[in-house]
């Protein structure tokens, strides 16, 4: 009876939801969403006369952003590709950006102010390396002017109005690198100097508005070129030879070439180890850095050169900046313990130093850029831009910093979710609680106001400003709901960070690579995090923690560390720098008496060992190592194996230590096979039930193990992008492995497509998304497994009295009888990551989270994904919210969950559960964070923000009243009628 | 009742005038039976006791019968309301199970009127009893076929949590 009744309600519930959305004003209520640009690694600053004074930035992760320089915030942000890494930016005309990406074969243009597109030429360069963009100054047909770019041996000459290719000119001579393009000025000509096989000079004179060559010219050089150069004039340059200890200085005068041979260690003394040149643009000066000291170098008549200024701390040092025809400043900036020193060297002499105090959890100084104001005396002032070891940017001016920006969160890696501490018992003051009655009644009487369509302009705006400041989501407490919680997130550069749900502060952030550096562990990196505690029950009074592992070196033999965190503060609880290699975290699902989950970390030996180190963690891992399991996916080796655990590790005799013995393996054909995508259950997936009830009553039994390992491989041919393969050559085939015994338990060949694949496995069911070579579309496919072996439980009876074999505990080694269903669809957008709500208890129905390639969320119903579809549901199937099958799965446009905002770059999506059983958080993270709440079958089990208890008060008064004046009334009608 | 004595009354009326005069010269008023009572203590009142039980075990038969039409009227509600659960089929099938409940409860009070030494109550309590359970079974009937009756395996599984497993198993592909 509860069973119809449930479901029934669930389906009410669930049709009402159909077109789930939100309405303008709830934007910004439960969700937020951060933009961020990434590390930086370039910038061109633009100081107009008038107007905002900006800067432009190209970043690692492919973003070209104009910053403004008072705030720190972004007028205009755009992507590029993942394969279209920004080479370079320059400012041309003064009003367009340009940009050459892709190793030089796209060159763009941006309108500055606002950051449109003005033209992309795609340069058509055969084999992309190395490439530089040259800006002309003084090259004008008309108002244009042109830009140059040189790849290997080639020039283009692009115009900066339109982005035609004015010429172009193939030098075509092998192994010709173009090092430096400069022209003179009031010239025609211009100059490309390069280098052929690190050996020969080559000069090129070239027509500047033609593209005609004038006139070559090619030297030997006395020492083998290194592709390290810095131009110091209009007719010489530095080079680096390849043993990195000597200079070349190079003159190019009237057509002919001389070199010069200059050991460094004539120039600066106790010169030792590799040096390395600081690419500059200036007048007679250039900069080595050698592994103690930076020295700035003065080029002085012929062959003479000078020492004129030298940095002691081996420090960061920026690119020149031209002040007058004879000054060129430097920045050079120290780091040591929390504070950098930042100096400011013109013409090599120290100009200016400023000690600015930064936050520890910023770590080193990478990258600094510098930029010059004039001050109201006429003399220069100095601002710097300052990248940061947590790729976080700061702007630096009169020895403060004036805004920073964590840009370190554009590159997440990995996150977990944790739990804020439990609100304090305590004593509210009644002043405050007056404060807060009065305050509540006002925005009350606010909200009744807008119900009633009465209010102002004004107060709709009051209204929505007590929406968004409502301090009860940002509290720093457990709440009922489970609404507020830490996100914690692991970026590329090793910083941790906590992130509170409410609006999506930062809570702390350590960086914690650096505590560690030392010989032992020289060059400390983060692979990822997990939850490390969890208290619940039996150790409340601890703090969640926790765990993060990663290795002191680059390959798999380097040593592991680990660090254990505390989530509410960051405070590092533990360090352990351990005596063996990383290839592998598996979390368990036990724990130990005070709650600490239990973890293999896996050798790349094959040994296991065991964390936390205590007797009781070995005691409970000991009792059950015979269930206990592990397997491999080897990419590379097109195979997966599994292994179980032994007692005794093969390297040393710990206790903690175990061996491991190969149980299985599945080798995929390599001529016809190659894995491209693997998923599984997430580990702490609640499922409701095993029981899938049909339409006629019938019961399904759902296959639910989370052992299940969804495995898709593709043809070799096929493994290319889109287009590689013909459609006979392509074929995909997804896999079902049972991890514990190997045993494939089901397989299904799509002919004619190939990947990219995405999937996800969540309860009974896998949904992968591929494309479809021969209809030229993206197809998604689900597959939902059911157990067979016990599909016979149907005798009322036997279930009414308790004797059925359902909640006897599975094994994989019972031989199981897997039934399947599936169903194909079209689905209109590729996608860049996918994944499935998960609420508390799982009873809520499933969305699945796409990322679609607009950067956007969309949350598709899991019912659009039921292999149980026909063309023409019966009446009960209809009731029961079968949808009628269509070949292409619908895009709800009110289903982004992401409403207008884009994630840029979108890579990963996240949701866990909140306490309320119908309500889940989804967080997804590119450049851009965005969270928010969603509710799958709306929030059947709570009043919305939107409900208004002063209409029900109002409601409930209004009632009450008229009853008591009935009643009056009823009184005297009854002593009249008695008195007649 | 009222009916009942009303009859007697009219009925020894009309014998009282033909038969029961006991002075010749002056006649009786109309109405006026000297005798009358005498004379119905052994005749006139078991024949009027008679009668009212007749009269008893009439009305209670037809009291027991009473549930039948309602039994009628009940299917054709539930003709009416159809076989999905809406709030129309939900509140006729609960009143149908309601009434026969509460009728069964009250089934002593039913029959109090008619009770009587010389009428057997009996048969017309069962009839009325076994009429009311089968309006109850015709409610349970209805239920069912609305769904909501636990008689399907569905019903006793839709909430059985998934069975425990015994293996664990983790990995996946080891860093790089």
């Amino acid at each position: 009876m509860e069973a119809r009744f449930l479901l029934g309600f669930l389906l009410l519930l669930s049709l009402s939801s159909f077109a789930f959305a939100i309405y303008e004003d709830q934007v910004g209520l439960a969700d937020w969403h951060k933009r961020y640009i990434g590390k930086v690694k370039h910038a061109v600053f633009h100081t107009q006369k008038t107007g905002r004074r900006r800067v432009v930035v190209s970043t690692e992760e492919n973003a070209i952003a104009s910053l403004d320089l008072r705030t720190g915030d972004i007028l205009w942000r755009h992507v590029l590709g993942k394969n279209d890494a920004v080479d370079q930016i320059g400012l041309s005309l003064g009003k367009y950006v340009l940009t050459l990406s892709s190793q030089g074969s796209v060159l763009r243009a941006w309108n500055l102010p606002d950051g449109q597109m003005v033209w992309e030429t795609d340069l058509q360069i055969s084999n992309p390396s190395n490439s530089f963009l040259h800006v002309l100054g003084n090259v004008k047909s008309g108002r244009d002017s042109l830009s140059l770019v040189c790849n290997g041996g080639s020039i283009r000459a692009v115009s900066s109005i339109d982005g035609l290719v004015v010429w172009k000119k193939d030098l075509s001579i092998d192994g010709l690198k173009l090092k430096h393009v400069f022209q003179p000025p009031e010239s025609d000509t211009i100059y490309a100097i390069g280098f052929i096989d690190s050996s020969l000079i080559a000069l090129y004179h070239i027509n500047a508005k033609t593209g005609e060559l004038l006139k070559h010219a090619t030297q030997a050089s006395s020492v083998d070129l290194s592709s390290e150069i810095s131009a110091i004039s209009s007719d010489s340059l530095v080079a680096l030879d390849t043993s990195r200890s000597n200079l070349l200085l190079i003159k190019f005068m009237a057509g002919t070439i001389t070199n010069h041979k200059l050991p460094l260690s004539d120039i600066v003394q106790d010169f030792s180890g590799l040096a390395e040149l600081i690419p500059t643009k200036s007048n007679d000066i250039f900069v080595v850095k050698t592994p103690s000291n930076v020295a700035f170098i003065k080029v002085k008549g012929d062959n003479e050169i000078e020492l004129i200024g030298k940095a002691d701390e081996a420090g960061i040092v920026s690119d020149s900046l031209t002040l007058s025809e004879e000054e060129q400043a430097f920045a050079v900036v120290h780091h040591s313990n929390n504070a950098i020193s930042f100096q400011v060297r013109i013409n090599g002499r120290e100009a200016l130093t400023e000690g600015i105090k930064i936050e520890d959890h910023r770590g080193h100084v990478k990258r600094v850029f510098l930029n010059n104001y004039v001050r109201t005396d006429k003399s220069h002032g100095f601002r710097a831009l300052i990248v940061m070891e947590d790729e976080s940017l700061l702007l630096m001016q009169q020895g403060e910093v004036v805004w920073s920006r964590e840009d370190g969160l554009a590159s997440i890696s990995d996150a977990v979710v944790a739990e804020l501490p439990v609100e304090k018992e305590g004593g509210v003051s009644v002043v405050e609680v007056e404060h807060t009655l009065l305050e509540w009644l006002k925005g009350h009487m606010l909200k009744l106001k807008g119900t009633l369509m009465l209010s102002t302009p004004d107060d709709m705006a009051a209204i929505q400003a007590m929406h968004l400041k409502s301090t009860e989501r940002n509290k720093m407490t457990r709440d009922h709901n489970g609404f507020r919680k830490l996100i914690i997130v692991l970026t590329r550069s090793g910083k941790v960070y906590a992130l509170h749900t409410g609006d999506g502060r930062i809570v702390w952030a350590h960086l914690l690579t650096p505590l560690l550096q030392s010989e032992s562990c020289p060059s400390p990196s983060v692979l990822t995090l997990r939850n490390w505690r969890v208290p619940h029950r039996k150790a409340l009074q601890e703090n969640p923690s926790i765990l993060l592992v990663g290795r002191c070196g680059a390959g798999p033999e380097s040593h592991g560390f680990l660090f254990i965190v505390d989530s509410y503060s960051g405070k590092v609880l533990e360090t352990q720098i351990l005596d063996h290699s990383i290839a592998e975290v598996v979390p368990l699902p036990l724990a130990d008496s005070s709650e600490q989950k239990l973890h293999l970390v896996i050798d790349h030996k094959l040994n296991a060992h065991l964390y936390p180190r205590g007797s009781d963690a070995l005691e409970v891992f000991v009792r059950e190592m015979a269930n206990m399991y592990y397997y491999k996916v080897e990419n590379a080796k097109e195979d997966i194996k599994g292994y179980a655990f032994k007692k005794g590790c093969s390297t040393g005799s710990s206790a903690y230590c175990f061996g491991t013995r190969e149980l299985w393996s599945v080798v995929f054909p390599s001529d016809s096979e190659r894995i491209v995508a693997t998923a599984r259950r997430k580990i702490n997936e609640v499922v409701h039930t095993q029981a899938k009830i049909m339409t006629n009553q019938d019961v399904m039994y759902k296959y639910i193990s989370k052992k299940i390992l969804f495995v898709a491989t593709v043809s070799p041919k096929a493994a290319g992008g889109i287009g590689s393969a013909a459609p006979d050559d392509a074929w995909l085939v997804a896999y079902l492995i049972d991890t514990v015994t190997g045993r494939i338990l089901h397989r299904v060949t799509h002919q004619e497509a190939q990947g990219p694949v995405h999937a996800v496995v969540s309860e009974n069911w896998v949904v992968y998304h591929y494309f479809n070579l021969r209809a030229h579309r993206y197809e998604m496919t689900v597959i939902e497994i059911y157990d067979q072996s016990r599909a016979d439980n149907k005798d009322v009876m036997k279930l009414v009295l308790g004797k059925h074999n359902l909640t006897a505990p599975i094994t994989s080694y019972s031989r199981p009888e897997i039934a399947t269903k599936s169903q194909s669809y079209f689905f209109t957008h590729s996608v860049k990551a996918i994944a499935v709500t998960t609420t508390a208890r799982g009873i809520t129905s499933k969305q699945i989270l796409i990322g679609t390639i607009g950067d956007q969320v969309l949350a598709l119903d899991k019912r659009y994904l039921d292999p149980r579809r026909t063309a023409n549901p019966s009446q009960e199937e209809k009731e029961e919210g079968i949808i009628p099958l269509t070949d292409t799965l619908p895009i709800i446009p009110q289903s982004y969950v992401t409403h207008t905002r884009q994630v840029g770059d979108l890579r990963g999506i996240m949701s866990f559960p909140a306490n309320l059983e119908s309500t889940t958080h989804v967080f997804s993270y590119g450049i851009d964070l965005f969270y928010t709440r969603i509710a799958p079958s709306r929030t059947y089990d709570s009043l919305t923000d939107e409900f208004s208890y002063v209409l029900l008060l109002i409601t409930v008064v209004v009632l009450i009243v008229a009853i008591l004046v009935t009643w009056a009334m009823s009184q005297k009608k009854d002593l009249q009628e008695k008195w007649r | 009742m009222e009916k009942g004595k009303a009859m007697a009354r009219r009925w020894a009326v009309d014998f009282s005038d033909s038969s029961s005069s006991s002075h010749p010269t002056v006649a009786d008023p109309p109405g006026f039976t000297r005798s009358a009572p005498d004379l119905d203590e052994t005749s006139g009142s078991r024949q009027k006791k008679d009668a009212e039980a007749a009269w008893k075990a009439q009305k209670a038969w037809e009291v027991a019968q009473a549930p039948f039409k309602n039994l009628l009227m009940m299917g054709f509600m539930m003709w009416m309301a159809g076989n999905t659960v809406h709030l129309f089929s939900m509140g006729i099938t609960f009143s149908a199970l309601w009434q026969p409940i509460s009728a069964l409860r009250s089934v002593g009070k039913v029959f109090e009127p008619y009770k009587d030494p010389k009428v057997d109550l009996n048969a017309p309590r069962l009839l009325f009893i076994a009429l009311n359970l089968g309006g109850l079974l015709l409610g349970m009937w209805k239920l069912n076929t609305l769904g909501l009756l636990p008689t399907h395996a569905s019903d006793w599984v839709f909430s059985l949590p998934p069975a425990k497993e015994v293996e664990f198993a983790g990995g996946g592909s080891p860093f790089y």
